[in-house]
């Protein structure tokens, strides 16, 4: 049997496992957010980014997230998926997702399933430009 | 008494942990050792915040320390 919640940190995300992961004989609906690197910065161009992470930590805050958005909606499936280590343009870096009855609650468990993910999931994100490199979000 | 560094903090000391070591004045709570963080390494005042992980879980500034407890620095995070 699947299991209720998926939760990994991987090297390289398969974005087309999951559709299986969230399909449940009683999902009618299936929200997905793939996060993804994006070219260019304030108008500079992005060669790479570089995710790391305290995985023991980052595995206890994603399952945490995803056990409140079962709290809070009534989902049958909840998937939260990052990748850790260097990434190109157009490569996906996160998804999330989750399946419910109908739309309305995993669209919402979908967007608090990201929105959560980034202000607390011990994840970090440098942008590697051509010149030089910056940690995402440390200075204000 | 080992600190794992992640991140900025992995830049700003240069090391991926470091030690306190006996005889050295360990800190006592959360809020001392970001204390003297700050101080010897005063990039870390100029952060967006600095949080403390106390065995992998966010503690609160007055959280006690004790020897044997994992602790990490977790500045700003950036996952998604």
């Amino acid at each position: 049997m699947k299991e209720k919640i998926t939760i990994e940190i991987v090297d390289g995300i398969d974005t087309s496992k999951v559709f299986t992961e969230l399909s449940h004989s009683n999902s009618g609906g299936i929200c997905v957010f793939v996060g993804a690197v994006r070219e260019f910065t304030d108008n500079e161009e992005v060669v790479a980014l570089e995710f790391e992470t305290y995985k023991i930590m980052a595995v206890k805050e994603m399952e945490k997230i995803a056990n409140e958005a079962l709290n809070k909606w009534k989902l049958n499936r909840v998937v939260i998926r990052h990748a850790v280590g260097k990434k190109e343009v157009e490569e996906p870096v996160v998804v999330v997702g989750a399946s419910s009855a109908h739309r309305d609650a995993c669209f919402e468990a979908c967007r608090f399933l990201i929105d959560t993910l980034k202000e607390r999931v011990p994840i970090w994100k440098k942008e590697i430009f051509k010149n030089k490199s910056v940690w995402v979000s440390a200075h204000p | 008494m080992e600190v794992l560094l992640f991140g900025i903090a992995k830049d700003i000391v240069g090391e991926s942990s470091f030690h306190f070591r006996d005889g050295e004045a360990m800190p006592v709570s959360v809020h001392e050792l970001k204390q003297k963080l700050k101080h010897t390494f005063p990039e870390f005042g100029k952060l967006s915040s600095l949080a403390v992980a106390v065995n992998s879980e966010y503690a609160e500034d007055d959280k006690g320390l004790k020897t044997g407890d994992e602790i990490a620095i977790i500045p700003p995070v950036s996952g998604g």
